[in-house]
């Protein structure tokens, strides 16, 4: 039976933060007087009109997870979310044992709306931590008082949440490597048993790339970053969080199956606007303003923008520069004579698991994983 | 009205010698010749008002934007003179301008028996007029002082006419004032060409002896040679026969040139013209050759032959080595047209395949390659430009090294080089500057003349080396924009030279050896091994840059190993994202050059070779790329 992971889109949040260029909406942008509610109702309306047109559209019957991302999906009342969920399970078989995430805030979580979200079918929560240190905090336009953190995560799991991850960002400007220590060692105290962990990117059009642009904000050295990456390794190992994927750590079984499902080239259906989906090398993803994608769902059910079919050549790519980033890696056996040999180098230069090697794989180390994007151009070329 | 209607005018071939003048014009790039030569194009009537453009004579697009006159031609021009009312015909012979082209300066003055010196009478005489001047004196050329340029109002001709006429021996008030922007006093100068430029004298009984003082490959006609006839007659009946090759040509067409070319039934003694001969390259025709008659061979040629010499070299390689057999047509398809010119093919571990390419000097590489990448869309990288070393090994062989990749390992027993006599002209102010950049660059004082009170003629010997290493730029600089450079080759001396090869990661980076002083061996290496560290992006492992002298490091640099290269997050939204960018990446990886396991982007070649402004275009590329 094939399967189809959904990845459901809430593009709204209460205000954006400078580094983020998440499709995501605040009520200012939308002129929206007053809160979100009504928005979010109707918004809920379309997913749900949205998953109707992929019962149509997909052979798959089995749904393996699905995760709400954003945005700040717990904008939402959680019977909303929950709507979601139980229409997919109308529409598709949702296997008992899925798994079904949201993000979070911190911040605007109760210990009543935690278990809301429980009720509603939700068993695994991500919260947005970011940093524990509040000059961190506030240099990436996040608000919370990091204790929230850890009365948020202790409540997800006292109402019953059996998977809590926190995200954390390294390499924001003006912190330390000590600020760094701080943030993981605090997210270690937390009762969790997975964390994200990633380098910060300035991406184009956002704020921060602007105030960068404009020598208002110093970002630090690579060499810093790369350092905090090695520290957080070691701390998170220590701690039994297993490195899975190059920015993800796990208890033993608490990977993200629905993550995995992007690295691994499973097929998925991302319902909301710009969302991205992927059915057997075809790539297409959904417009991107809510209001363009309420006109277009409203129209004829489908919201797509536009679409990609992956060449033979593309999607073995895609497959390499994915696989590699696992901690299972690649098969040597899936890589040309050539491409072998372009990797003698990073072979001896300790980039890559020797032992790995030795029974077929090829599996980066902990310092060929943060040069994974040149070692992936090296077999390509 | 002194112009005489082409038709009524006195025939090619039939003129009688004691009618024809034959002048040529020496000038500085900028003292207005070409606006000199128009308006004598056009006072004498042999252009039309509406077909007249501004520099009419100069044609190759090159020429006329750089402003500088690279081929001479010659116009044969019509006049009735207003002193004696008396029918002539002036042949004006254009002279290329620069020290690269003295061989055919000095053919163009063995063709006249006259020059006008023009002078800019805003600037006065720079080195290089004053070097032709002495070539038309050394050749017994009568000189017309002229001072153009009277109309500017910076104009100080009383000032210049004195310079000029302390250098050529006559008075301030022989020096004719003209405009060629107005025309003030371009008749004048005309009558006085008739005045005082002797008549040709030739046997037109003898063996048939023609100068070539010009080679023009043309696309549709072949070469076209330009000639004067010393003794005899040159006719399209004849068979001739080129002294230096001894090579028999078919004569297909002969004329002159006014200024369209006007075929006529020969060339008698003292007439300037062109033949045709089916011949299709310069090679076979070659400036300073004697033509004589197959039937009717002279005993002896004309004297001064020579065969062009290059002074300077560079590989020349293509930015897409794709682009190799492309450059092979255009380099021979230049040379049809440029006999000094030579190449041969080379291959560099760091910049694949290209071409030595040798040039009578700095002007000439430049133009050579302007042309290259203009007429054939090529777009190349010129290795630093170094001249000819003949080395002496411990074992006694002697080597021509034209390319410091010929560089002998072992023992040197002597290195030498060649050396020029260097004539700067500037006002007094700068001595001390000039002084001091010719110590600088091994530089021996000669002797120092004033031309005027506040100008000063400066020599020097100075190694050629020297000056092919950005001297002039220096001189340029350090005397803003106001001394000018003539030099000469005088022979070799030996020099205390080594060879400096940079190493990345131990492996030598053949575009960036070089001969030099020992004495400059450390300045290079240091700045080299520091512009590398600049231009080369960080990769996965630490690059140490050396410069060597043979096993010995005499600077060394060291780029850091890059840490990180990644994206940290890649979710479903991502991918295609990502996987476009890696596209993109690996374009420009396909720019990059291997040395050894270093991944060097084609722009740092290019800027480690050329200016600053190449490095930091470069930079801005290896920054995006890290």
């Amino acid at each position: 039976m094939s399967t189809l992971a959904f990845y459901v889109h809430i593009p709204y949040c209460v205000r954006r933060c400078g580094y983020c260029d998440f499709n995501t909406y605040t009520p200012a942008e939308l002129s929206i007087s007053g809160d979100l509610s009504a928005t979010s109702r109707s918004y809920i309306d379309l997913l749900l009109r949205e998953i109707e047109f992929a019962r149509e559209t997909s052979t798959a019957s089995v749904v393996p997870t699905i995760f709400f991302g954003g945005g700040t999906p717990t904008l939402m009342e959680a019977a909303d979310l929950g709507r979601v969920i139980s229409t997919i399970g109308s529409h598709f078989e949702l296997d008992p044992d899925a798994e079904v995430t949201t993000e979070a805030n911190p911040d605007t979580v109760t210990k009543e709306k935690l278990a809301q979200l429980r009720e509603a079918g939700f068993n695994r929560i991500s919260f947005g931590m970011q940093s524990a240190v509040p000059h961190v905090l506030q240099a990436l336009d996040r608000t919370h008082n990091p204790e929230n953190v850890f009365k948020a995560t202790t409540w997800a799991r006292e109402v019953g949440f059996k998977e809590v991850s926190v995200d954390l960002i390294y390499g924001t400007a003006g912190e330390s490597t000590c600020d760094w220590e701080v943030s993981v060692d605090t997210a270690l105290a937390l009762p969790i048993t997975h964390i994200s962990a990633y380098a910060l990117i300035v991406e184009n059009g956002t704020k921060l790339e602007a105030q960068v642009k404009r020598g208002e904000v110093i970002m630090p050295d690579d060499d810093q970053t790369a350092d905090k990456y090695l520290l957080a390794d070691e701390k998170f190992t220590a701690a039994g969080f297993n490195w899975y994927e190059l920015s993800n750590w796990a208890k033993p079984g608490s990977e993200s199956r629905h993550n995995l499902a992007y690295w691994n080239g499973d097929n998925w259906w991302g319902a909301g606007a710009g969302a991205h989906s992927h059915i057997d090398g075809r790539r297409f993803w959904n417009v991107k303003h809510p209001a363009a994608y309420s006109q277009k769902v409203l129209e004829s059910g489908n919201p797509m923008h536009e679409q990609e079919i992956l060449t033979l050549e593309e999607a073995r790519s895609e497959e390499i520069m994915l696989q590699i980033r696992l901690a299972t890696g690649l098969d040597r056996a899936a890589l040309s004579g050539d491409e072998q040999g372009s990797l003698s180098g990073f072979l001896s230069d300790g980039f890559l698991d020797g032992e790995a090697w030795a029974r077929g794989a090829v599996v980066l180390s902990k310092t060929g994983r943060l040069i994974a994007d040149r070692i992936v151009r090296e077999i390509l070329l | 009205m002194p112009a005489i209607p082409l038709a009524k005018a006195p025939q090619p071939s039939l003129t009688d010698p004691a009618q024809i003048r034959n002048f040529c014009i020496i000038a500085h790039i900028d003292h207005g010749k070409s606006t000199l030569a128009d308006r004598m194009l056009g006072i004498t009537e042999v252009v039309e008002q509406r077909n007249m453009r501004a520099q009419y004579l100069d044609r190759m697009d090159i020429e006329r934007e750089r402003g500088i006159t690279i081929k001479s031609q010659a116009v044969r021009l019509p006049w009735r003179s207003g002193l004696d009312n008396q029918e002539y015909i002036l042949n004006m012979i254009d002279t290329p301008g620069h020290v690269d082209f003295t061989y055919e300066v000095s053919r163009s003055l063995a063709a006249c028996e006259g020059a006008v010196l023009l002078v800019d009478c805003a600037q006065g005489i720079e080195a290089q007029t004053l070097a032709n001047l002495y070539l038309a004196m050394e050749n017994n050329l009568t000189i017309i002082p002229v001072l153009n340029k009277i109309d500017l109002p910076a104009a100080q001709p009383e000032k210049f006419a004195e310079e000029l006429a302390k250098l050529i021996g006559c008075e301030p008030e022989d020096c004719l004032r003209v405009s060629g922007k107005t025309g003030a006093g371009v008749t004048e100068l005309l009558d006085q060409i008739v005045r005082q430029i002797p008549a040709p004298v030739g046997d037109a009984n003898a063996a048939t002896r023609a100068l070539i003082f010009d080679s023009v490959y043309d696309t549709y006609r072949g070469v076209v040679t330009y000639v004067r006839v010393i003794d005899g007659h040159l006719s399209t009946r004849d068979q001739i026969q080129m002294f230096s090759t001894g090579v028999r040509h078919e004569m297909l067409e002969v004329g002159v040139i006014s200024p369209e070319p006007v075929v006529s039934k020969g060339l008698g003694v003292g007439e300037v013209g062109y033949v045709i001969t089916g011949v299709k390259d310069v090679r076979q025709s070659r400036v300073g050759d004697t033509i004589t008659t197959y039937n009717n061979p002279a005993k002896v040629a004309l004297a001064g032959y020579k065969d062009p010499r290059p002074m300077v070299f560079s590989g020349l390689f293509p930015i897409d080595g794709a682009d190799f057999p492309l450059l092979r047509e255009a380099l021979d398809k230049l040379q049809l047209n440029d006999a000094a010119l030579v190449y041969e093919p080379e291959s560099s571990a760091a910049l694949g395949f290209g071409f030595r390419c040798g040039f009578l000097g700095l002007l000439h590489m430049e133009i050579v390659r302007e042309r290259l990448e203009r007429e054939s869309n090529l777009t190349l990288i010129s290795t630093a430009p170094n001249v000819v070393y003949t080395v002496t090994t411990g074992d006694g062989t002697i080597l021509t090294v034209t390319n410091p990749s010929e560089y002998p390992e072992g023992k040197i027993e002597k290195v030498e080089e060649p050396i020029v006599r260097a004539t700067v002209l500037a006002p007094s102010e700068f001595i001390g500057t000039i002084m001091e950049l010719c110590q600088e660059r091994r530089g021996v004082l000669l002797g120092m003349d004033y031309l005027s009170e506040d100008r000063v003629e400066i020599r020097y010997t100075l190694p050629l080396a020297e000056i092919v290493f950005d001297f002039f730029d220096q001189l340029k600089s350090r005397t803003r924009g106001y001394a000018s450079l003539d030099y000469e080759p005088i022979g070799e001396a030996e020099g205390d030279l080594v060879k400096v090869d940079i190493l990345l990661q131990g492996e030598k980076v053949d575009a960036f050896s070089a001969i030099v002083h020992k004495d400059k061996a450390y300045t290079y290496g240091t700045m080299m091994t520091g512009k590398l560290r600049e231009l080369i992006p960080r990769q996965q492992f630490e690059i140490p840059i050396q410069a060597a002298i043979g096993g010995r490091i005499i600077a060394r640099e060291s780029i850091r190993a890059i840490r990180k290269d990644v994206l940290a997050k890649c979710y479903g939204g991502d991918i295609s994202r990502k996987r476009k960018l890696l596209e993109k990446q690996k374009e420009g990886k396909k720019r990059m050059k291997m040395v050894g396991r270093v991944e060097v982007p084609q722009e740092a070649f290019v800027a480690a070779l050329t200016t600053d402004a190449d490095i930091d275009k470069a930079k801005a590329k290896a920054k995006e790329r890290e």
